[in-house]
């Protein structure tokens, strides 16, 4: 598999005032990222998630290290366009990203954009609409819908690019339960038929039992590395860096203690409540 | 209160007025503007009326939505009324104190009022049947030639239709905010004029704060869809005159003849 990003210890501060201290947020993050991955980011507020996130399609670009995007580097100005073409972000308030009153010149904004040609736009804003199931909604007015809609509409603008990777940032957080699976339901269909990269910043962990890999930051490094299986069980070394384990693995982990014999990598709650009839039927 | 203001919304559909082209309809508004400011007789305004009415009836909007788009004007209204009313010289009916009706003060107003609400109902029959997108889409289109003069007609047009997306979005906020402040005891609706401007600060405030964190949000979700400037950009929906925008150009340049034509004979 190709690498779709890669950061080579990389650092970044905020622009500060002259004369003021200028605190590394990002500080040594050294990251490649496989196409067709689906990468979830953890980490405690703070952490430097959504700045690394922007640094993935040039919002922000490096003030040490590099950023390659699918070969670019980010730091070149005149690599901007193609960065952002390849990557595209979705954001946690559907509200601010919405430019256009009707939900297909909406998802037409992107490509209209990358000065597509009228009738492949027109292919493309269909087919993207499809994808998040929301071809129905094509003549509605955004600010109508539900919060899990817009956020829908907003990735449906983003795929209308053809990127070939979409980052997250908290993108499902003001999202009601109902919302949140929609939206997920929609980037994990994309990631396996179009395979797509996904990179999703999350603060749910049990959205992270998803991914292929689970990446914990903690002020500004890679506190954690590892498929959701490996991570998501060292419950006291998550608690360290701020987070919480899923709670299927927090109550396997009690009954271990208790001196049951479960193990804890069950992450959804089918496998959880197998792991527990088990113990019981033995 | 805030749901009256309907300033730039839109009803979807599908009539004939929603399928005409946005610079159609723009050049269509201005052409009935110019006939309504030279209509000077019933005759002349009852062909105006005539013309409204049908363009509703085609443009199936609900007459109720049109007339619920006429309270922010109100006062205007029954200023001018008044005023043309009382105080227009002439042969007076009556008099009292400094009021004086007259016979031309009657006309007048009648005229006047029906001119303000039928322009006004004309400008929102056009809103509410063309996207804002459309819309703008057609002004940057007919405004077009002026960029060569290097006026930013893109970025104007863009600055508009952001700013209409966002209205239905900041109402929504400033009912929230507002119903906040009202949990914690503000007052927006009694006490003098100045109390009331006053308790509108807390409310303002946030606002504007909120819609400046917005909009910063708003331009880099934008960036990050690749928008740089109207160069290069492309449309969804490309604008092109059929068949019917040339019938409807035709029709109202017919009825501003006629009532130029009615305007010479005094009707
Ligand atoms: N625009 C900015 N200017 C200056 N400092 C900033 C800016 N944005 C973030 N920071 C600082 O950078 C650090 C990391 O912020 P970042 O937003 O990347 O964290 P995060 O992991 O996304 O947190 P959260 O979970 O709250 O979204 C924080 O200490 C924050 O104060
Ligand atoms: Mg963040």
């Amino acid at each position: 598999m190709n690498d779709m990003i890669q950061t080579k210890s990389l650092t970044f501060h905020y622009p500060v005032e002259e004369g003021e201290p200028a605190p590394d947020v990002l500080r040594g993050v050294d990251l490649t990222i496989e196409q067709g991955s689906f990468v979830v980011i953890l980490g405690h507020n703070g952490s430097g998630k959504s700045t690394l996130a922007k640094h993935m399609n040039a919002a922000l670009v490096p003030t040490g290290g590099q950023v390659l995007v699918d070969g670019y580097d980010t730091a070149e100005e005149e690599n901007t366009l193609e960065v952002r073409r390849r990557v595209g972000m979705v954001f946690q308030n559907p509200d601010n990203q919405i430019v256009a009153n009707v939900v297909e010149e909406d998802v037409a904004f992107g490509p209209e954009n990358l000065g597509v040609p009228t009738e492949e736009i027109a292919r493309r804003v269909r087919q993207s609409l499809q994808a998040v199931g929301m071809e129905d909604f094509a003549l509605h007015a955004p600010h109508l819908l539900s919060g899990g809609q817009k956020q829908r509409v907003a990735i449906a603008g983003v795929i209308a690019m053809e990127p070939m990777c979409i980052v997250l940032d908290e993108s499902t957080a003001m999202l009601d339960p109902s919302g949140r699976r929609e939206v997920l339901e929609t980037v994990q269909r994309l990631n396996r038929e179009k395979g797509i990269t996904v990179i999703l910043i999350t603060h749910h962990m049990s959205e992270a039992a998803y991914a292929h890999r689970v990446i914990v930051m903690d002020s500004g490094r890679v506190a954690m590395d590892g498929p959701p299986a490996e991570i998501l069980t060292q419950v006291d070394r998550l608690r360290q860096l701020g987070l919480t384990a899923p709670p299927t693995v927090l109550l396997l982990s009690a009954l271990q203690k208790d001196g049951w014999d479960v193990s804890l990598d069950a992450l959804t709650v089918e496998d959880c409540a197998d792991q527990i009839c088990r113990a019981l039927g033995a | 209160m805030l749901k009256d203001i309907t300033l730039g919304q839109y009803f979807p559909g599908n009539s004939v007025a929603h399928r005409l082209d946005p610079r159609t309809k723009l050049l269509m508004v201005v052409a009935y503007i110019v006939a309504l400011f030279s209509a000077v007789w019933v005759v002349s305004y009852g062909l105006m009326i005539l013309v409204l009415a049908g363009c509703i009836a085609v443009s199936r909007v609900p007459v109720k939505s049109l007339v619920r788009g006429l309270k922010p004007v109100l006062i205007i209204l029954v200023f001018t009324g008044v005023i043309n009313l009382f105080w227009t010289p002439g042969e007076s009916l009556w008099h009292w104190w400094v009021f004086n009706l007259t016979r031309e003060g009657i006309q007048r107003a009648i005229f006047m009022v029906l001119r303000i609400t039928m322009l006004i109902m004309g400008t929102f029959l056009m809103t509410y049947t063309t996207s804002p997108i459309r819309l703008t889409d057609g002004l940057e289109s007919l405004l077009g030639p002026l960029k060569k003069l290097h006026l930013p007609i893109h970025e104007l047009s863009m600055m508009m239709s952001i700013a209409l997306r966002f209205i239905p979005t900041l109402i929504e906020e400033t009912d929230k905010i507002m119903s906040a402040q009202k949990a914690r005891g503000a007052d927006f609706e009694s006490g003098s004029v100045l109390q009331r401007a006053r308790a509108m600060i807390p409310l303002l405030v946030p606002l504007f704060i909120s819609a400046f964190r917005r909009a910063d949000e708003l331009a880099v979700a934008m960036e990050c869809r690749c928008y740089h400037g109207g160069k290069g950009r492309t449309k969804l929906h490309v604008l092109r005159y059929q068949g019917i925008d040339y019938a409807a150009l035709f029709l109202s340049l017919v009825v501003v003849a006629a009532v130029f034509a009615l305007r010479r004979f005094g009707l």
